[in-house]
């Protein structure tokens, strides 16, 4: 053979003294180089084909970085290259990127001398999990990253001043050196100041940040540095790792829900071709081969005798189900006490209640990882949201100390939130340790879409509102129903995902409580509350809106599918339901939806961003339905929805413009105008994609997908049985305004127009059609069974 | 096992190999390419594409037998990160991916389909994408990079 499969072992691209540096700063924390039977492992740094790499020993300390010492974030290289440490993954959403800008612009050097080192446990801090719109703000308002930028550049200052012979005050840091200010010839570069040695600082929180005036590479759409790998086939995802005496393993998972091992048959492969060994423990089958194809063969050979499962409540009822469930865990987030009185007194109440599915990740690649558990050490390569909280579920699967696991991050395919990425990290780990070899897993795509995520959540909405005389808002109440199993597996609940509960261990218990407790106070993370209403809890109204009669009621209940955060989880179907229906009174007040919004909503940066939306989208000031539908045929209609994304992370407005054939049902969203603040914007260009990709992933769910099953199992196990849009689609125009607010901290940016597009499409529909869509997803053969119920 | 002969971006190899192994884990485990990937298996999705005598073809439901001494091109045969063909430096200048696993897909559909027809029409683009996924939805700028390579290509 003439050529053979990279490993990932370290080559390194950067300098020698990058990697001194590298080793100095990350490594020796880790009792780096001890010697015989030393693990190899790389680091990869976004933007380079190849990897940075560093040999370190199999005893680990315990224990993450101190996120308070600065030599857990920035390391300085002889050649004055700056390596960053960063507990934020870089999922596809552009986080790498903007945090590099970050540290470039803090630090003052320019963005290509910056190394970005993310999620691996022997070497960077614990962030906990990326995810929740919570990295921008995390490492950029104050705080942790940018705070660590803004001390070593107060720390090389003082020793320019050293240096130089100059008080601080005249000098400023520049291009990668302290320069005299009133000389700049007079310069020494950060290299000769401190490079490959440590800082020995803590965290200073009153180091100065840079204002936004004086950016010069926030702010800027800078490329990608992970593009040119990724387009050329250069770039390592998590699918890439391959280790010298690597093998494959396969899982079997159970064929129907609630089915459990009764026997399994080994011989029925110990035969094939490559068959390494099969692995039971508990309810967990797996087969491990010497190649993926073997692999795969011999598990769909395995003779295993399962017992029945304990089937599944009818899809076609599911949402009344949900409903009457018990028990229930409630949570009452406001309640003004007086709605009952106000919706008697009312001229007028409407009542609606909307529905959503559950709904899939449905990553673009299976999710796939590599483990290598040799003894008491085990090795993880994943691409996991949270490398901290995975090592220590991954320590109580194989039954290691914690301090024994590293966990590697590596890129998988977009993950939208608890896809497969952590269940398939403990499936890689527990047949790595059953045959003390390292065993890649990619699940196949059933296994992936039928056990290997946890769905989003579907819900019941139930809508209730009164109007006075003039057609104003007097009382809004909402109660909600949707269903939880397992989660996120945090520091040690292995069994909120598939494969720690077939190995034995038990997802988090459902908690009964109701009736809810009294609110202690405003939280709105959920968008429980809608945008409109007051927020009153305690003495204080902390709500975006100015609707004082309000009451909010969710009923948390038990679910037959494992559940978990799916891009905008419960901020989605709420903001679908709650949107909806305010175009709804809209309608009943015979008032302009924008107008409307407007006339409820009290906070000044959500309301910019519904003008900031109707401006750009050219809105026709006017109540929906339009006038006069041409009830055969096409018919366009526009509406506008808006959030303020968990109460007041990222502002969103969206106008949808569609058509909708009223002979076939079929919705065709032709234009989509969304307004976006977001505080400070770190790359214009990286937050357009993420608004863009929004918009159009929360079309694709608003208008096709859906976890279909039968009486036993779920039936929607590849693309062509959960509906999402292909590439070949009539592509909507996505115009985005982006508002920034350079002195404001940073909120999250990829959740914003997902959470609003599935209300402005239905609004949309409604205008052009005067037929109001209250069920996700809108098929062709709702909104036909819809027209066809029209008054 | 037979002994099968592939010529991968102008190399030939020959490998000891089950006969009815899919492609696709030939290119990535003997072969090493991070091009094409493993998305579905069914052919649903396009992440395995290569380009076999010149057609756009799902790597992981073709057999291995079946390409015995076909001329293969993966992602990694059309340019480099020096030298990238045009489709691969539009998709830099338009920023057109998000977590990258699809891109594979999108520019060897499009570079099957511009290598035949360099004047295809936005309508046949889009015919070409049809059966092409991308699950971050990075829809309004892939097409736009695939529409800037057919200017570029076209001269």
């Amino acid at each position: 053979m003439s050529r053979k499969a990279p490993e990932s072992t370290p080559l390194s691209e950067l300098t020698p003294e990058a990697r001194k540096a590298l080793e100095d700063q990350g490594l020796s924390r880790r009792a780096f180089l001890q010697g015989a039977g030393a693990l190899i492992v790389s680091f990869p740094v976004l933007g380079k084909a190849a990897t940075a790499g560093a040999q370190f020993g199999s005893r680990a300390t315990p224990g993450a970085p101190s996120p308070d010492e600065l030599n857990s974030w920035i390391a300085i290289a002889t050649d004055g290259r700056v390596i960053a440490y960063t507990g934020k993954a870089e999922l596809g959403q552009g986080m790498g990127t903007a945090q590099m800008q970050l540290v470039a612009e803090e630090l003052c050097v320019p963005f290509d001398r910056v190394d970005l080192i993310s999620c691996q446990t022997p070497i960077t801090p614990d962030q906990g999990v990326t995810s929740g719109s919570q990295s921008t703000p995390t490492n950029f308002n104050h705080r942790n990253l940018v705070q660590a930028a803004a001390t070593a550049r107060e720390a090389l200052l003082g020793l320019g001043a050293r240096k130089l012979g100059v008080p601080a005050a005249a000098l400023v840091a520049r291009d990668g050196a302290i320069h005299v200010k009133s000389d700049p010839a007079k310069k020494v570069d950060y290299g000769t100041l401190i490079g490959g040695k440590r800082f020995h600082l803590r965290i200073d929180p009153k180091a100065k940040r840079k204002p936004a005036s004086e950016w010069t590479i926030l702010g800027k759409p800078i490329k990608r540095p992970d593009l040119p790998a990724i387009v050329t086939g250069q770039f390592e995802f998590v699918h890439n790792v391959r280790l010298p005496g690597m093998l494959h393993g396969q899982v079997v998972r159970p064929p129907v829900i609630g089915a459990t091992v009764v026997s399994v048959d080994k011989d029925s492969v110990s035969k094939m071709p490559g068959v390494v060994k099969v692995v039971v423990r508990k309810d967990f089958v797996g087969v491990v081969a010497q190649n993926p194809w073997q692999a795969i063969q011999a598990a769909n050979k395995l003779k295993v005798h399962w017992s029945p499962g304990t089937g599944l409540p009818a899809q076609a009822s599911y949402h009344d189900y949900l409903r009457h469930q018990k028990p229930t865990h409630d949570t009452l987030k406001v309640d003004s006490r007086d709605v009952p009185q106000k919706l008697a007194a009312a001229a007028k109440v409407r009542k609606a209640t909307y529905l959503y599915p559950y709904q899939m990740h449905g990553s673009m690649g299976t999710s796939c990882a590599v483990a290598d558990v040799r003894g008491d050490h085990a090795t993880i390569y994943s691409p996991t949201q949270g490398v901290w909280p995975l090592r220590s579920t991954v320590a109580m699967v194989l039954g290691l100390s914690e301090e024994n696991v590293e966990v590697l991050f590596r890129r998988g395919a977009g993950c939208y939130g608890l896809n497969g990425a952590d269940t398939v990290s403990y499936d890689a780990a527990i047949l790595s340790q059953a045959v003390g070899r390292p065993v890649r897993v990619q699940l196949t795509r059933k296994d992936e879409m039928a056990w290997g995520e946890n769905y989003g959540y579907p819900f019941v909405l139930d809508e209730r509102a009164g109007l006075d005389t003039h057609g104003n808002i007097v009382a809004w109440e909402q109660e909600s129903w949707f269903p939880v199993h397992g989660s996120r597996p945090g520091y040690d609940r292995p069994g909120n995902v598939i494969t720690g509960m077939l190995a034995g261990f038990e997802p988090r218990p459902f908690e009964p409580r109701s009736p809810a407790p009294e609110p202690d106070r405003f939280e709105n993370g959920d968008n429980a509350v809608p945008s409109y209403c007051a927020g009153r809890v305690g003495p204080r109204a902390e709500g975006t809106g100015t609707i004082q009669s309000e009451r909010v009621l969710i009923h948390m209940v038990p679910s037959p599918f494992f559940t978990g955060p799916l891009r905008s989880p419960s901020r989605l179907q709420n903001t679908f339901a709650q949107e909806s229906f305010m175009d709804e009174l809209a309608a009943d007040a015979k008032a302009d939806p924008v107008a409307f919004r407007l006339r409820y909503l009290s906070f000044p940066r959500l309301r910019d961003v519904v003008s900031a939306a109707a401006r750009a989208a050219n809105w026709e000031a006017r109540p929906s339905p339009k006038p006069h539908i041409d009830r055969s045929g096409i018919s366009s209609g526009r509406g506008i929805a808006c959030v303020a994304y968990e109460g007041g992370n990222g502002y969103v407005g969206l106008v949808a413009e569609v058509a909708v054939d009223q002979r076939t049902g079929r919705i065709i969203v032709k234009r989509f105008v969304t307004a976006v603040d977001v505080g400070p914007i770190s790359n214009p260009n990286g937050l357009k994609n993420q608004v863009e990709g929004g918009a159009l992933q929360g079309m694709s769910r608003a208008l096709g997908e859906e976890v279909t099953w039968n009486e036993r199992e779920v039936t929607s196990i590849n693309w062509a049985t959960y509906h999402t849009l292909f590439l070949g689609i009539e592509v909507p125009k996505v115009d985005v305004v982006l508002l920034d607010r350079p002195n404001l901290n940073a909120t999250g940016a990829g959740e914003v127009s997902i959470t609003v597009v599935a209300a402005a499409i239905g609004n949309a529909v409604f205008d052009a059609t005067g037929v109001r869509l209250r069920e996700i997803p809108f098929t062709p053969e709702r909104v036909k069974a819809a027209l066809q119920h029209r008054a | 096992m037979s002994s099968i002969t592939l010529k991968v971006n102008g190399v030939t190899d020959t490998l000891e190999l089950d006969p009815t192994t899919p492609l696709l884990y030939v290119l990535s485990d003997d072969l090493g390419l991070r091009g094409p990937k493993f998305g579905c298996g069914l052919g649903e999705c396009g992440a395995c594409t290569v380009i076999i005598n010149g057609e756009a073809t799902r790597s992981c439901i073709t057999p291995v037998s079946t390409v015995h001494g076909a001329e293969i091109t993966t992602l990694e045969g059309i340019g480099t990160i020096e030298k990238p063909h045009p489709l691969q430096k539009a998709f830099i200048e338009e920023q057109a991916s998000q977590c990258g696993f699809c891109v594979n897909a999108v520019i060897m559909t499009a570079k099957a389909l511009l290598d035949k027809n360099p004047k295809a029409s936005d309508q046949e683009i889009r015919e070409a994408m049809s059966n092409v996924l991308c699950r971050c939805f990075t829809h309004v700028r892939m097409i736009r990079a695939v529409h800037r390579a057919r200017e570029e290509m076209a001269g």
